[in-house]
């Protein structure tokens, strides 16, 4: 079993064409992945290594059956493609794509709340169940199956931690890649939830980095609905204030959003917090408690 | 990116917020030229990108054009909390009757816009919200549905009654500089009614979005203005992320969190990092290259640490371009790295064989910290 992405997962990609967008949708495929179509617009018709192209995602859902999309367009089609993807009516859309205005996303956030579309991202490297499902970019030979779920604001660190476990013999059940934009879809709260209620999860693992309050919420949600245990890491602690680190939502504003405060609610909501990325890793290889 | 106060008022004279009429001096001598047309006496204020002018010097009232020409040149010979000083703005005396302070930004933790006023002008905004929150108006913007009458109502109830709807207008202007020029910042402080009962922003504060400049070439122009550091030019010019610090360990890695979390575990073990350094996707030689001599343009540089996750690209072919780049840069100080992921041993392998005098290889992440912050403090 899995979250968000598993067997019964049939993808199509917007901006399959792309060397990007190709590159991964391959990747993808030969990692197990149904991939049933892509959506280039003026590019219905062709194929991709056998994968059909359609000109909407109206039209790739129409004719075969795609229920999540993955989206590999250019920051500013990226917003446009999302509320597309929405309104065709895939149940849920991975944006790959950095750099897209925060104005664009604040409007497609409002207008998904009034769908029934899931939304990760965007930013973000996407989603892996590990052996069964990868919708993203996520380099699935650092995965193993499990029964760890992961959710992370960063990719790199996703990938870090998951290779330690992994070469320690721990497995995942599903890897989040929530993304580094100030907006985003799926956060820790929703993840955390998915987690709860996966019965083939036994415990959870988020890394956070500064900036936002998302952490801080993730701290009252865990305190309230998780009853399985929960390990963290944030990373940004000798980040100076005001200063953007590589993400766009990666900012410490004032005193707000430092990743001290971030650790310190976690920790006060009873989870365990790592100090480096190998430590987060020690602490998910000792025995569960009970 | 954060605006200076003049070009935020030349945003908002464009959008329809009157503001002090208002000339940039770049010498005491245009300050004092400023002041006489504008009739004798001015507020001269420092232009940075930073904060806190009025009880920090920032901002001198000139009764004479020999007074503004003497607080130029006092500005302008200085820095500002650490900020050059390039340029000052030199403004009309207004006969001020009351101040107010309202602003708008984008509230992340629910994706819409917060809005905040109250009458109560130059008061910390923290502390009013904290101590007599009955005196600060706040509301939510939905982005998809704009600025509504509702909120107009609400906002600017907390004013007297003439001052409402020049308060109004201004409000809906604001909200054209979020909605049509990507500001997630606008703030004015104080924004005063005059004597005459008009309305007008007497500061402002205005960051517009970075991933929106593509479509504002006019706002993105502006950054021609600002101080810029050559090193971080460099590193910017090369598509790579990177902001200077104050330590000694040079750091290079791939992706914004393990860069962020590889200046932590330096600090944990000691030491300090010169730089944040993010070289993205690839970490090709070429990238490698410049990101060397990114850092080893810093004087305060002591060592390098390379920390690289191997995923879709494999460590073979990073150690490979490491390699490829010291042929091209001279490394003056030690080079710690680090590979893991994909191909990782092999990678390591490439490196120890390789035998470079001033690489050296470390297997684990805590560890190379560990190396790097050793080698720093013994180069000190």
């Amino acid at each position: 079993m899995s979250v968000l992405v598993g067997a019964d997962t049939r993808l199509v990609v917007q901006g399959i064409t792309g060397s990007e967008g190709t590159f991964h949708t391959l990747r993808n495929r030969a990692y197990g992945t149904s991939v049933v179509g892509g959506v280039t617009p003026g590019k219905g018709g062709q194929d991709v290594e056998g994968i059909p192209v359609f000109d909407t995602v109206a039209d790739a859902v129409d004719a075969t059956g795609a229920n999540t999309s993955m989206i590999f367009v250019p920051p500013r089609f990226a917003a446009d493609a999302i509320l597309e993807a929405a309104d065709a009516g895939v149940a849920l859309t991975v944006c790959i794509t950095e750099g897209i205005p925060v104005r664009d996303m604040a409007a497609v956030h409002a207008y998904l709340a009034g769908t029934q579309t899931t939304l990760v991202g965007p930013n973000c490297p996407g989603v892996i169940s590990p052996g069964v499902a990868n919708v993203g970019i996520i380099p699935g030979e650092v995965c193993t199956p499990g029964r760890v779920g992961f959710v992370s604001r960063s990719g790199t660190l996703v990938y870090q931690i998951v290779h330690e476990l992994s070469s320690a013999g721990i497995g995942q059940s599903t890897c989040i890649g929530m993304g580094g934009d100030p907006v985003h879809g799926v956060g820790f709260i929703e993840s955390l939830r998915l987690f709860e209620a996966d019965p083939d999860t036994d415990l959870i693992i988020m890394t956070g980095e500064i900036g936002g309050d998302d952490e801080e919420r993730a701290a009252a949600f865990i305190a309230e609905h998780v009853s399985k245990p929960v390990v963290a890491y944030i990373a940004g602690f000798e980040a100076p204030p005001g200063k953007r680190m590589g993400h766009a939502g990666a900012i410490v504003t004032g005193s707000a959003g430092t990743a001290a405060a971030k650790a310190e609610a976690l920790e006060a909501a009873g989870v365990a917090v790592g100090r480096t990325p190998s430590q987060v890793a020690r602490i998910a290889a000792e025995p569960l408690p009970r | 990116m954060d605006l200076y106060e003049h070009m935020g008022k030349d945003l908002f004279r464009a959008h329809g917020i009157a503001t002090p009429r208002g000339i940039v001096a770049e010498t005491p001598d245009e300050a004092a030229a400023a002041t006489d047309q504008l009739g004798g006496s001015s507020v001269v204020k420092v232009q940075v990108q930073v904060g806190g002018r009025g009880k920090g010097g920032g901002v001198a009232l000139c009764r004479s054009a020999d007074e503004a020409s003497d607080a130029a040149a006092r500005m302008l010979g200085s820095d500002f909390k650490g900020r050059a000083v390039t340029r000052v703005l030199v403004e009309e005396l207004l006969p001020i009757a009351l101040e107010f302070y309202t602003s708008v930004l984008l509230d992340r933790s629910v994706g819409e816009y917060l809005w905040m006023l109250t009458a109560e002008g130059g008061m910390d905004i923290e502390t009013l919200a904290r101590d007599r929150p009955e005196a600060l108006r706040r509301v939510h913007v939905n982005p998809g549905l704009g600025l509504r009458p509702w909120h107009l109502r609400s906002l600017t109830g907390l004013l007297p009654t003439n001052a409402r709807d020049g308060a109004a207008q201004v409000l809906r202007a604001m909200w054209s500089v979020v909605d049509e020029a990507d500001a997630t910042l606008v703030e004015i402080n104080p924004l005063v009614q005059l004597e005459d009962g008009s309305v007008v922003a007497l500061d402002a504060k205005v960051t517009v979005d970075d991933n929106a400049l593509f479509r504002h070439p006019e706002i993105e122009a502006l950054e021609a203005a600002f101080p810029v550091d050559p090193v971080e030019k460099r590193a910017k010019d090369a598509d790579l992320q990177y902001v200077k610090l104050d330590g000694s360990v040079g750091i290079i890695g791939n992706g914004a969190g393990l860069v962020m979390s590889t200046l932590d575990v330096v600090a944990q073990a000691g030491g300090r990092a010169a730089n944040f350094l993010d070289i993205g996707g690839g970490a090709s030689a070429e990238k490698m290259a410049t990101s060397l001599q990114v850092i080893l343009s810093d004087p305060s540089v002591r060592c390098v640490f390379i920390n690289i996750f191997g995923g879709i690209t494999r460590c073979d072919v990073v150690a490979n371009g490491i390699l490829e780049a010291l042929g091209q840069v001279e490394a003056t100080v030690p080079i710690v790295v680090r590979l893991d992921g994909t191909n990782a041993e092999d990678g390591r392998r490439i490196l120890t064989e390789a035998a470079h005098p001033r690489i050296v290889p470390v297997a684990t992440m805590d560890a190379a910290a560990e190396e790097a912050a050793r080698l720093a403090a013994a180069a000190a």
